[in-house]
């Protein structure tokens, strides 16, 4: 089993990467920079393959662990490096490094006329050895490597024109921001180790099948750890009240929001929280914490993407409302549904973003929605790839967002946790979704073109830009088939495949369990799978769905005139909502400012200034001052001189007199 | 026998050494301070030479010796540097020679 032994082949294949571009490849050849990049990143997804292979072949009960050598250690302190691989990880693997491999290939074309193109890869590649790190971290402390260092990368990114200011503060803001919630997590680590002893996942896990549960009248150390890293997690992944920072990351490249923003930084909160599901489910009240941020965050910033207008923005503010879909399925139990949904939306929210920007390529680097119009036909591959991974986000039957998006709400419906006012804001927002995703599609490709032909030529994007989405757009269709299966009676296989890693400590909530206890009972109860396949594709998601579309239509096609109507009779709404909430603005009043007055007033000018500069300068001129007294002993007279010797001798004569007195 | 008791030659040594210790002090002229520095070493050769005598040992006097000739070394080098500052300065005052200082 050569690769499962050789973990570390997979991280160090894109740090080798980065280190080669960022330190050689400032006077190279793009084609050389593209080599080492894409070579490196595609060579760590055919060691993610093989290692896939083999673990499939040995198909272990336990997580596959390897130390590859002890890096702390201190007292009972001790840290490994060490890296795992089970079905979770593997998934994310496989997400990741595949993306990953297609966002490198697309950037070769959308950054090719950029300055800085050996850093930008540099950097991206960099990025891909964080998020595998923190993948495969097979203790807490390891992964919050990977944790920061993808942060790291983030700001990186965010702020690669470092020329303009906005994007500068932006890669501030999300760097900052996601430290509050780090603060948690670190804390969270800490409490980890003081309880269990340990930061090894295998040990914790071990530790915790044995102990009591916390109860929803009772909230002990689990509850207070599980709240903790959920804190981290909000930082991460843009929740509720932490989400500020990613709509402003979008200042980014766009190949960098596709990868970093959506497929998978900000994914790492919901694996986090589902690799350690044997502490949440053992802390319901953290669970429910974590669903209702994920139902309130869902909703609350689909209603903000209703009335975006810049492309990117529509598109962050609905990554933000599918990873708050993604924890109120790990907060109802349904962890399986939460990754599948993550790997689902890797695929057609990557594909979004790059289709996104092929669409800002095309324009010149045009963002405002208002000003395309009518592109369908001339950039048809952009056009037919982002309407396929619409319909995926739409939930429309048949794609891939279908199969996780239906599977989260079944959850959150009917599962053993479920919650029904959660249930029902999911499902307003999966209405919302369809909607401001189908507004997207028609401002931008239907109707009347907004802008003048003749300034702007538009024009398909490279080859290297459009077959990464083609090859996404298959996997947003066909991403989501594995649990299709169970549509017509048969197994979830992503369901089934995670089973091991969720099954053992998900002690009523595995969603195998239930589905197993389920099929039975419904084929003895006479319902065959033509009801199950019915029941799916009449659900409420699906017709919530379609009616977003409908009305996206009715709105954008049939009646362009209605929206501007609509939004000057609710013009209050309207504003507000168009303002954000005017959350950044009240941020700004109620923490910045005051943080700022307080920075500037009393830690710069007055501890700072005052205290600090004034000990350090004080203690200075007490030395000048004394040394410019002393200094004036050195008279160059030599019979001074000697007077103070005189002085001396008399002084120690007289000493050793009054000693010598005092022994007689 | 009648032998003079060494506090004698102490008192003796430590008034010319007191007399030695104010003339360099007070002296302006290099030539008096320089005076001054013998009477001061002759002093203490007097007091070595009283202690060789009454503890019966030779190291005292040896010492002596040595105290001797670096006078003689120190008189040397000092007329030749007196010299020196009395060419270029035209002048025998210590209070004028004062350059080397803060």
């Amino acid at each position: 089993m050569p690769m499962l032994d050789h973990l570390w082949i997979i991280l160090a294949l894109p740090l080798a990467g980065a280190a080669i571009n960022g330190l050689l490849g400032k006077n190279w050849p793009k084609s050389a920079v593209n080599s080492v990049a894409i070579g490196s990143v595609s060579l760590a997804f055919l060691a993610v393959v093989e290692t896939v292979r083999e673990f499939l072949q040995l198909r272990p009960d336990h997580p596959v662990v390897h130390s590859y050598f002890p890096w702390m250690s201190a007292g009972t302190f001790k840290v490994n490096f060490a890296l795992q691989v089970d079905q979770l990880t593997i998934v994310m693997l496989l997400t990741v490094t595949f993306v990953g491999t297609l966002i490198h290939i697309y950037s070769t074309g959308y950054m090719a006329h950029e300055g800085g193109y050996y850093r930008f890869f540099s950097y991206l590649n960099l990025f891909m050895f964080f998020m595998l790190t923190l993948v495969l971290a097979a203790n807490i402390v390891v992964m919050f490597v990977g944790w920061e260092g993808v942060g790291l990368c983030s700001y990186l990114l965010v702020g690669f024109w470092f020329l303009k200011p906005s994007a500068i503060n932006a890669g501030k803001k999300a760097f900052i921001t996601t430290r509050i919630g780090d603060f948690g997590f670190t804390i969270g680590i800490l409490l980890l180790f003081w309880t269990f002893h340990s930061v090894d996942f295998g040990t914790i896990f071990s530790q915790v099948s044995s102990m009591p549960s916390d109860t929803m009248t009772q909230a002990g150390v689990l509850t207070t750890i599980c709240i903790l890293l959920f804190i981290g997690a909000v930082g991460k992944s843009a929740q509720l009240p932490l989400y500020v920072w990613l709509p402003d990351a979008m200042e980014g490249p766009t190949p960098v929001s596709a990868l970093i923003h959506a497929a998978t930084m900000v994914t790492a909160g919901v694996y986090m929280v589902a690799r350690m599901h044997p502490l949440f489910s053992r802390a319901p009240i953290a669970m429910l914490i974590v669903a209702i941020v994920g139902a309130a965050t869902a909703f609350y910033s689909a209603t903000i993407g209703l009335v975006q207008t810049d492309i990117k923005k529509v598109l962050a503010y609905s990554t933000v409302s599918q990873l708050g879909y993604m924890f109120l399925a790990c907060g109802v139990g349904a962890y399986t549904a939460g990754i599948f949904h993550l790997m689902t939306h890797a695929f057609f929210k990557g594909l979004l973003f790059l289709c996104a920007g092929s669409v800002i390529h095309a324009m010149g680097g045009e963002q405002d929605m208002r000003k395309m119009g009518g592109l369908r036909k001339a950039i048809p591959v952009t056009f037919w790839t982002m309407f396929i991974a619409t319909f995926a986000i739409s939930g429309v039957p048949g794609f891939a967002g279908f199969f996780s998006k239906d599977e989260i709400l079944e959850a959150a419906q009917s599962g053993p946790h479920a919650n029904l006012p959660l249930w029902l804001l999911g499902l307003v927002a999966a209405g919302l979704t369809s909607f401001y995703m189908f507004r997207l599609i028609f401002l931008t490709f239907f109707g009347k073109q907004q802008f003048d032909e003749h300034k702007v030529h538009v024009h398909e994007s490279p080859k290297n830009m459009t077959v990464p989405l083609m090859v996404l757009a298959f996997f947003a269709i066909f991403g989501g088939w594995f649990a299709a299966p169970k549509l017509v009676g048969g197994t979830n296989y992503f369901d089934a495949f995670l089973h091991p890693v969720f099954a053992s400590y998900e002690v009523q909530t595995s969603v195998g369990q239930e589905e197993a206890a389920a099929r039975p009972a419904g084929e003895e109860g006479g319902a065959g799978p033509a009801m199950d396949l019915v029941h799916a594709l009449t659900g409420p998601p699906v017709i919530v769905g379609l009616l977003g579309i409908l009305l996206a239509w009715w709105f954008y096609i049939r009646r362009p005139d209605l929206p501007k109507k609509l939004a000057s009779s609710m013009y209050g709404l309207y504003t507000l909502v168009l303002h954000k909430y005017y959350v950044d603005e009240i941020y700004a009043a109620v923490i910045v400012r005051p943080l700022l007055w307080i920075s500037t007033n009393v830690l710069w000018h007055t501890v700072d200034e005052g205290l600090i500069d004034g000990t350090v300068n004080g203690s200075a001129r007490l030395a000048r001052e004394t040394g410019g007294k002393l200094r004036e002993l050195q008279s160059g007279n030599a019979r001074s001189y000697a007077s103070w010797v005189v002085v001396g001798a008399v002084g120690v004569t007289a000493l050793l007199l009054g000693i010598w007195m005092k022994v007689h | 026998m009648n032998v003079v008791p060494i506090s004698y030659y102490l008192v003796l040594s430590a008034i010319l050494f007191g007399l030695g210790v104010v003339a360099f002090v007070f002296k302006r002229n290099i030539i008096a301070i320089f005076m001054s520095i013998e009477l001061m070493l002759n002093a203490v050769n007097l007091a070595f030479v009283a202690f060789a005598r009454a503890h019966n040992q030779l190291d005292g006097l040896i010492f002596v010796f040595f105290v001797i000739v670096i006078a003689a070394a120190e008189a040397a080098v000092g007329l030749a540097i007196v010299i020196t500052i009395a060419h270029n300065r035209r002048s025998l005052n210590v209070e004028k020679v004062d350059l080397l200082k803060f």
